[in-house]
């Protein structure tokens, strides 16, 4: 019994001491995990800890701005940087979670371009500084393809006949519903207008309801990497630094089609009401200077949001055969037909385009 | 001592005085304080951490103010007007001041989010006309209709109208794939956007199948607990409590290893020559992945109540039975199994209810059509933050299960439950 107690005290103690150290960090970064927070640890967490001599816990999260809203709304904000999707960024700023950052306060490019005019066009924000670029697009295994040629365009990814076997798809209307009516023929600079008429939902789930028998959905997006290498599916749409990853840090036999992408940004915000609110500006300002940009490239095929970064964009980590510069989103082969995610469009219609999307999941 | 003696003659007293029954309630009442002190702190503990939450949360379900605390001048203006009547200027003015209030205060997205809610594809209408509002001069209602004429439309002020009214049936009419309209009451939804109603039956359905499974699965393996040697039994013991004590996650993943199209059990089946190797079974990411997993997963929450039922039958009844000219199945029938009904009761309450609210699993290996109403409720708290839709299906979905217990009260009779 005593023995039990003692260990109940540990145990009791050691969560005690887990807890102060948390509150001992200067600065609490929030991101999505994996290979994606490694690249920033690398680039921005580690020189900004030699340069400040603060220390920073990094946490990870799955996306979304509730616990952001649950932080805010009780008034007991314990994350001080968070790494967010535009659309989420716009949301929380509209909705008065996020402090505001004033622009005038983020480094010039190193040829003295002021951050204003460096930053690619959208990527500055009231309350968030944009850092990289990423892209959803398909990827397949291409040790398991020999008999075909290869799939080049989105219509290949839904051309069950030419190209046999099962789809990975992301559970989410957001970028599925575009990709169906890119492949049914509708120009990228045309989704959205299409996509805004009831016609053209009715046609993108014409389009999907093609393959929907062969389609494994998936939610996180470690998923399409395992399910490609599973060999559960043929074809996986993906967020194109995780398929770098599985490439080239895991020697996995996979390819991208770049055809049809779709670009979004990541972003920093800052919660309001923030205890390090000092800090965790001077980190984002950091983390978004033209250096640091371009070191995360380095580490992970997504592309900087600053036009001075791209220049200094070096070889992969841990193999200097590999240029990054022609594996970013933006780079110009693989940007050739590509469409920005529109975030007021999902901000006004992903409630109810949801809602139809598990219905017809459903039926 | 004598003087006492007379004094209280008609009672007995204690050693100081005072009367037997009185130092009896004495002592009874302190022990009570003792008794209820004791409770105090779990009593405490379950009201703040459990029964308040889920009150403050169901009341979200029905109440949100989020609408009228931002909106102080148009909410007045909307309470007036009818509803009927195309709105009129004081009801454009009310808009466009609240709205340049909001977008000083940033508060603009929260109007925006609750009106989208009701009325989809009305957010930027919101925060691009909040971006204007400073500019706009009178006549209000021809200067607002002038930065967007989706303003003319009558429909947005109804939408408006309804979220101004804080106590709202509107997230308990979606909840239930229906509308509330300002001018015909309640409407059911567009049928390309139904689909609560679906997934509660699903719900139901899966659970009730996971229940039957686990009882059919369960049922003998209990028995074997409960009537083997103790050596063998404590072995098979162990057996049921591993998986028990294993990661949830871990057994999840486990399961999707063993069902994948390229895994063991296919592979299995592809070798040995039932299916061709292109016509793989599709044994997970759908309702039946969903029901595999789920079962194994609640498999101990029905043995354990079966076999601490099982162990206290005496072997002997059987025996009597079989004595008396009972054949082994009769005396199964009519002996053996009348007497297990508690631990049936229990474990299947006990796998329906847990199953019922299950949301990692589904959400793992449910894929297209083994999603439960769980995972609904989870993306409305998680992703679309609308969490008075989220507590409109919770609560639904507690009214459901209390109906259950009330039914499987008044059928089997609670007194019945054994749970160890």
């Amino acid at each position: 019994m005593s023995g039990l107690t003692k260990k109940l005290i540990a145990i009791a103690g050691a969560s005690v001491f887990v807890g102060s150290t948390a509150v001992a960090a200067d600065l609490t970064v929030v991101s999505w995990g994996g290979a994606y927070t490694k690249s920033q640890v690398e680039a921005y967490h580690k020189p900004w800890m030699a340069k400040t001599g603060k220390t920073i816990v990094s946490e990870d999260y799955g996306g979304g701005i509730a616990e952001i809203k649950a932080q805010v709304e009780s008034g007991n904000v314990t994350w001080d940087v968070v790494d967010v999707e535009l659309s989420d960024a716009i949301r929380a700023c509209d909705e008065g979670l996020l402090e505001p950052i004033d622009h005038s306060t983020l480094p010039p490019a190193p040829d003295g371009t002021p951050a204003t005019e460096d930053f690619l066009p959208g990527t500055l924000h009231d309350c968030a500084v944009a850092n990289i670029v990423w892209s959803s697009v398909y990827a397949y295994d291409s040790s398991k393809v020999r008999n075909w040629n290869a799939p080049k365009t989105m219509a290949d990814f839904f051309d069950t006949k030419a190209f046999p076997g099962k789809r990975g798809m992301r559970k989410s209307p957001k970028v599925t519903m575009e990709f169906a009516l890119i492949a049914d023929g509708v120009p990228t600079s045309e989704v959205y207008d299409v996509l805004g008429t009831e016609e053209g939902i009715a046609r993108a789930f014409a389009k999907l309801d093609t393959i929907k028998e062969d389609v494994v959905w998936w939610e996180a997006g470690a998923q399409p990497p395992q399910l490609l290498a599973d060999g559960e599916v043929v074809f996986s749409t993906a967020w194109n630094g995780r398929v770098f990853n599985a490439k080239n840090a895991e020697g996995q036999p996979f390819e991208m089609v770049w055809d049809g992408q779709i670009y979004d940004l990541d972003l920093f915000v800052i919660p309001k009401g923030s205890k390090n609110k000092e800090a965790a500006l001077d980190f984002v300002a950091f983390s978004t200077a033209t250096e640091q940009l371009a070191a995360q490239a380095s580490w992970i095929s997504y592309g900087p949001a600053r036009a001075s970064s791209e220049a200094r964009i070096g070889t992969f980590h841990s193999d200097s055969s590999i240029k990054m510069a022609d594996h970013m989103p933006t780079a110009a082969a693989n940007f050739k037909n590509a469409l920005q995610n529109d975030f007021e469009f999902w901000a006004d219609n992903a409630d109810q385009l949801n809602e139809r999307f598990n219905a017809w999941l459903a039926k | 001592m004598t003087d006492s003696q007379t004094v209280t003659s008609g009672a007995i007293t204690a050693a100081d005085g005072t009367p037997l029954k009185k130092k009896l309630a004495q002592a009874l009442f302190r022990s009570r304080v003792r008794a209820v002190s004791l409770v105090v702190p779990l009593f405490a503990f379950v009201m703040a951490s459990f029964v308040i939450p889920i009150f403050a949360l169901m009341w979200q379900g029905v109440y949100n103010d989020r609408f009228s605390t931002y909106t102080p001048n148009l909410t007045e203006q909307l309470t007036a007007w009818d509803g009927l009547a195309e709105p009129g200027e004081a009801l454009f003015a009310a808009l466009v001041s609240d709205l340049k209030t909001a977008r000083k205060d940033r508060t603009i997205g929260r109007i925006a989010t609750r009106v989208n809610q009701e009325y989809p594809g009305t957010r930027s209408l919101f925060t691009s006309t909040a971006r204007k509002a400073k500019k706009l001069r009178a006549p209000f209602k021809e200067s607002v209709i002038k930065t967007n004429k989706k303003w003319a439309n009558i429909e947005i002020w109804r939408a408006m109208k309804l979220t101004s009214q804080d106590l709202t049936p509107s997230f308990y009419a979606t909840a239930l794939d229906g509308r509330y309209t300002v001018d015909k009451g309640f409407v059911a939804q567009n049928e390309n956007r139904q689909i609560y109603v679906k997934l509660f039956w699903r719900t139901l359905l899966i659970s009730a199948s996971v229940m039957g499974l686990c009882l059919l699965l369960g049922y003998p393996v209990a028995y074997l607990l409960a009537t083997l040697p103790l050596r063998t039994s404590n072995l098979l013991m162990i057996m049921v409590l591993l998986p028990f004590w294993t990661s949830l996650l871990v057994r999840t993943t486990a399961w999707i290893a063993i069902l994948q199209s390229q895994g063991v059990i296919n592979d299995l089946m592809v070798a040995v020559g039932i299916t061709a190797d292109d016509s793989r079974f599709s044994l997970i990411y759908n309702m039946t992945g969903t029901i595999i997993a789920m079962t194994h997963i609640l498999l101990p929450f029905m043995i354990l109540p079966l076999y601490s039922v099982m162990k206290t039958i005496p072997p002997s009844y059987m025996r009597a039975a079989r004595s008396l000219g009972a054949t082994p199945t009769a005396a199964f029938i009519r002996v053996y199994a009348p007497q297990t009904i508690p631990g049936i009761g229990a474990g299947g309450l006990l796998v329906f209810i847990l199953a019922i609210g299950y949301y990692i699993t589904p959400a793992l290996v449910g894929g297209q059509d083994g999603q439960l109403i769980s995972n609904m409720i989870a993306y409305h708290m998680q992703k679309s933050l609308n969490w008075s839709l989220a507590a409109a299906l919770g609560g639904i979905l507690l009214a459901g299960v209390l109906l259950l217990y009330w039914i499987y009260d008044r059928v089997i009779g609670i007194d019945n439950m054994k749970l160890g």
